[in-house]
């Protein structure tokens, strides 16, 4: 079926920085395959043949995997550029996710992780050939030793949630060096899903505990609950409503007269860098999220890198392996930590990750402080611009990051999903929504030091215009988006019967 | 500073907006004495030019020019310009998590056809959209079977990488879970007959590595029903997928936990790499990580959002299934991509050149005066070999000769002293291999 | 709205007994609470049961319900309509979606739990608290 030439000849109409454009169909890459064809060629096997049937026993052999694709790689070099079109990204513009961190991902930083002699390394080569790689991570090792104030790392973690446990199961083994491990860790009602689920895994229960009023640590409260079966606060600082813990020194003081220690998950370090470091205000262990604050790509879900930071006292319980120099000025992988919590990952690390990081944080050097300057001079730009049309639950000096939430809209049955799916219609992608869960009907918006005033300014008029379309016409803002590729998805139908892989007719 | 996009005025505009008067009082939550004075104590600040210079002197320091012989967990495979350019697109790389899934169906669709590949691959019914690594999916595999059962002791076979099990144990001492090592035979499979009835009886699983980590496959249906016979499940990890290219897929597992590093992805030290977990449909809920599924939107166009998500942490917090949140999307991209371009008969074909030339080695390394085969079982691109003398002194004259030598057995196993695993890829011309088989029967003429 | 011969507790399950027998669902309340319901996690047969003990989980998309049982007993039936149909607790709660029968251990402890009346009072006051 053609559609009619007036259909495409309507032109697109601009909505704010975005305007509607085609974009190409594309089927699964598996509805295009053919028998015969293929994308890639190997050299000619210059030894000779081996049939695997009699090198290995049939009953160890297969045929030909059934349904697996054969195209040819223009094919492959459409399907995936068709595909990359459907998606928004950092390169488009603005990404407000609260907590995400979602900034500018420098292209140098791909250029050197794919150096031959660093992208071509294997990790079980001898020290002798990788004292390239050992350099990166203790370089590394030493700037976030430097950002965080702390005395010891490990950059083995592969993301931040293995961080967090990495991070408790060294509180735990500190702890049972003391004599007791303790039973419980507490966690603010304010924290990341990852904070509970990463203590259950290190053999802890979790307590939580409310926030009060205003969004912080109520310290009376906490002593109470600060007794002596437990072993640790983690706490995120600043919170997820993007505010700094201003009692975070008495915080401190309370767990350590009672002998538990203050974990800080690290994932709104952004706020932080350069301005203040958390070993200075009594944080005893941390991880780092590198795929937030320092740059690296999150290519879509992942990888990340989740490094530990840490106070003297943990050195001795770091996973195995520790970048060590040697008085001579070599670097090695040290196994022989007889009091490490063990290993927490195969090999040193997302090695590929790091040296993202790396590259960042020499592009910045001290001047970091600038970035995290930026990152709170946008929040708060933003936040006295949406002041008047959005409810500010919390009303404490935001940093990083402002949490509205949706109360004045919701009277007009738009919630806070619905200004979400609104907001891609104007170019923009949505900001966090439904999270931190103490605020209901959550509009988490962090911008990063990535944007513009322009780029925020777009935003905003973004943000204005939905809450006046939110008033006057509630409807277009409950069935957005109306300028993608697909409507709001059924996910109900996908939960109840999942359709997880692509099956042959 | 080229990564921010403001001028100086830019900054006082907003200030004034705000109404403050200086970037300070932005700050001034944060109590004084907290806040620094002075500058960090940073290298830089360095221009791109800079950073470049840096990070070439850097890949100086290590094995360029050498040819490596190391397999153990991360190979060298064969990759593409065109995977990777695809892969570097900004939508791709820079983008989230597709949780808005209208506005990130490139991502939802590569990762619906990722878990579709991982499961023709594995032989299994459903695969997640990806793990950190092969041994934090082993682990959770190990996990995912502890609740499946209610059981807490495992037996796993000691020809599992050394390192995947120092992982499981880390995860494994405060979960209550016991872990029993289980030997292997003169093949070099496990030792089917030390899995005893009544501890299998006790068992969450049978957990295996195929091929195992001194190279030899493991005989996955008589596992499987070894296993199931006593209401234990059967984990099979997979550490080098490539040989899933020829050798028969381990479909009578339970749970398949896979790195899936031998497709397409570099070995960058040590990772990034892609984790895989695949299992049976009927065992869904009880997966760590995230899925994507098909669905379709009000006017009926197909669309995939992420699915099943009450499993993880963000909704079930302490009682989710697992801690992961991040995974690596970017690699099982990387990986799909790949797979694409590579092919049905590609992917068989470089299966068959991986086993072709690993013989090749061996039967070249055997002619060497006291080198024998450790083991008698199947083997594909790896193998173990005993040399009569010690493989760290053989690796170190190696090493003088720019060819980085075989993994050597003995420190994890102290039992195989003077032997070593050896891989051998198709990307290991004919020329080297016997450069290196040359090497090695120099060394070993030499007077002790 | 909520049958008179029920009893409720304040997790909004509802138990209705004939004899020893008690059956156990949900109340219209929470499955409005959950939205559509995608999935339900129910005991096996047999497991037994203790006043204010999860024996089981009823997910949305976005959320998990944990269910509590009323009372002490052993599960003798759970629902076969819910494996492939859980959106019957959207449209039937307090009949054809019931979640599973069990034989009671001490039919007295029905007593301490509230009637129609007391638990339309008290979700009354839980919308009260919601929209304040």
């Amino acid at each position: 079926m053609n559609p009619k030439l007036t259909d495409l000849e309507a032109p697109a109409k601009n909505v704010g920085k975005a305007r509607a454009h085609v974009s190409q169909n594309e089927g699964l890459i598996f509805e295009q395959s053919a028998p015969g064809k293929r994308g890639m060629e190997l050299p000619p096997l210059d030894v000779p043949a081996v049939d695997p049937a009699k090198a290995l026993g049939s009953e160890f052999t297969r045929d030909a995997i059934e349904g697996f694709p054969e195209v040819s790689e223009i094919e492959v070099i459409r399907h995936f550029t068709r595909l990359s079109t459907w998606n928004y990204a950092i390169d488009l513009g603005m990404y407000p996710l609260g907590s995400c961190t979602m900034k500018y991902n420098p292209r140098v930083n791909e250029f050197v992780a794919r150096l031959d002699g660093l992208a071509s390394e294997h990790p079980e080569q001898p020290a002798e050939v990788s004292q390239g790689c050992l350099r990166i991570l203790h370089d590394l090792q030493k700037c976030l030793l430097s950002i965080t104030g702390m005395d010891a790392a490990t950059l083995q973690p592969a993301a931040g949630a293995q961080g967090e446990l990495t991070g408790l199961l060294m509180i735990r083994a500190y702890l049972e060096s003391q004599g007791n491990p303790r039973h419980k860790v507490l966690i603010p009602d304010s924290a990341h899903g990852t904070n509970p689920a990463s203590v259950v895994i290190a053999g802890y229960e979790v307590q939580n505990i409310k926030s009060n009023s205003r969004g912080q640590i109520d310290t009376d409260h906490l002593r109470e609950f600060v007794t002596g079966d437990v072993a640790a606060l983690m706490l995120t600082n600043p919170s997820t409503l993007g505010v700094f813990e201003e009692r975070i020194a008495e915080i401190a003081a309370i767990l350590h007269e009672r002998g538990a220690l203050l974990y800080m998950d690290g994932a709104n370090m952004n706020a932080l860098a350069g301005v203040t470091r958390p070993g200075d205000f009594g944080v005893d262990v941390m991880h780092l999220n590198l795929h937030k604050t320092f740059s690296t790509p999150h290519g879509g879900g992942g990888p990340g890198a989740g490094p530990v930071l840490a106070k003297k006292i943990l050195e001795p319980f770091l996973p195995i392996p520790v970048v060590v120099q040697k008085p001579d000025g070599t670097y090695t992988l040290d196994h022989n930590r007889p009091k490490s919590v063990g290993r927490v990952r195969a090999f040193a690390g997302n090695f590929g990750v790091l040296l993202r990081a790396l590259a960042y944080t020499l592009a910045y050097g001290p001047g970091i402080r600038q970035a995290t300057e930026d990152a709170v001079l946008n929040a708060n730009y933003i936040r006295k611009n949406l002041e008047p049309y959005f409810d500010l639950p919390y009303n404490l000096p935001s940093m990083h990051e402002v949490v509205f939430s949706d109360a004045r809209q919701k009277v007009r049955g738009v919630n806070t999903m619905d200004i979400a799916k609104r907001l891609i219609d104007y170019g923009f992608h949505p900001y966090t929504t439904a999270f931190p869960l103490i605020v209901p009907g959550a509009m988490m918006i962090e911008p990063t030091e990535s944007e513009s005033k322009q780029e925020c300014d777009l935003f905003i008029d973004a943000m204005r215009s939905i809450a006046a379309e939110a008033d006057a016409t509630p409807d277009l803002v409950k069935t957005a988006p109306h300028a993608t590729r697909v409507g709001r998805l059924d996910e109900v139908a996908a939960a109840r019967k999942p359709i997880l892989r692509w099956k042959s007719a | 500073m080229r990564y921010l996009p403001k001028s100086p005025s830019e900054r006082q505009e907003m200030l004034a907006a705000i109404g403050t008067r200086s970037i300070e009082e932005l700050f001034t939550s944060i109590p004084e004495k907290f806040r620094l004075r002075a500058p960090l104590d940073l290298p830089g600040p360095l221009s791109e030019a800079e950073i470049i210079q840096y990070f070439q002197t850097r890949a100086a320091e290590n094995s360029r020019g050498y040819v490596s012989f190391l397999g153990a967990g991360v190979y060298q495979h064969l990759r593409s310009v065109a995977a990777d350019a695809l892969l570097q697109r900004g939508e791709f790389l820079t983008s989230y998590t597709p949780y808005q899934a209208e506005f990130a169906q490139g991502t939802l669709t590569a990762i619906f056809e990722f878990q579709t590949l991982m499961c023709q691959i594995t032989g299994q019914e459903v695969a997640n959209a990806s793990m950190y690594d092969g041994s934090t999916a082993l682990t959770e595999a190990v996990l995912m079977a502890e609740r499946l059962t209610s059981r807490r002791h495992v037996l796993v076979a000691r020809s599992v990488h050394p390192e995947y099990r120092q992982v499981l144990h880390t995860y494994a001492k405060n979960l209550g879970l016991e872990i029993e090592e289980i030997g292997y035979t003169a093949s070099g499979q496990i030792d089917r007959a030390a899995l005893k009835p009544d501890t299998l009886a006790r068992a969450a699983a049978v957990v295996v590595q195929s091929p195992n980590f001194f190279g030899v496959l493991e005989e996955i249906p008589a596992l499987a029903e070894t296993a199931h016979a006593s209401g234990a499940l059967l984990v099979s990890a997979i550490t080098e997928a490539v040989s899933l290219g020829i050798v028969r897929p381990p479909a009578e597992a339970d749970i398949v936990a896979m790195e899936g590093q031998a497709f397409g992805i570099p070995p960058s030290y040590g990772g990034p790499y892609v984790g895989v977990i695949a299992t049976r449909e009927k065992f869904v809920r009880q997966m760590p990580g995230r899925l994507a599924g098909q669905t379709t939107d009000a006017a009926g166009n197909r669309g995939f959002v992420l699915t099943l998500a009450t499993r993880e942490q963000h909704i079930r917090r302490e009682k989710a299934t697992s801690n992961i949140c991040t995974n690596e999307a970017l690699y099982a991209l990387a990986a799909t991509i790949h797979l694409c371009l590579i092919g049905k008969e590609g992917l068989r074909e470089q299966a068959l050149q991986n086993l072709a030339k690993a013989r090749f080695a061996q039967s070249e390394l055997e002619k060497i005066p006291g080198v024998r085969r450790v083991f008698s079982g199947p083997t594909f691109n790896e193998f173990s070999l005993e040399f009569p003398r010690s493989v760290k002194m053989i690796n170190a004259e190696l090493l003088k000769e720019k060819i980085i030598g075989p993994f050597a057995l003995g420190m994890q196993y102290p039992e195989h002293t003077k032997r070593a695993v050896i891989c051998v890829t198709e990307t290991t011309p004919r020329a080297e291999i016997e450069r290196f088989a040359a090497a090695v029967r120099r060394i070993l003429e030499r007077p002790v | 709205m909520y049958p008179a011969d029920y009893r409720y507790t304040k997790d909004h399950e509802w138990i209705k007994v004939q004899g020893d027998i008690g059956t156990i669902g949900i109340t219209d309340y929470a499955q409005q609470e959950l939205g559509d319901v995608v999935f339900v996690d129910a005991p096996k047969v047999g497991a037994k049961l203790a006043p204010g003990k999860s024996f089981g989980s009823v997910e949305s998309v976005k959320a998990v319900s944990e269910i509590y049982s009323p009372v002490s007993g052993e599960v003798t039936e759970t629902n076969p309509l819910l494996v492939d149909t859980p959106e019957k607790i959207n449209t039937d709660p307090h009949s054809a979606a019931w979640l599973i029968k069990l034989k009671l251990a001490d039919p007295k402890e029905v007593a301490s739990l509230m009637d129609a009346a007391a638990y339309e009072a008290y979700i009354a006051e839980q919308t009260k608290e919601h929209s304040a």
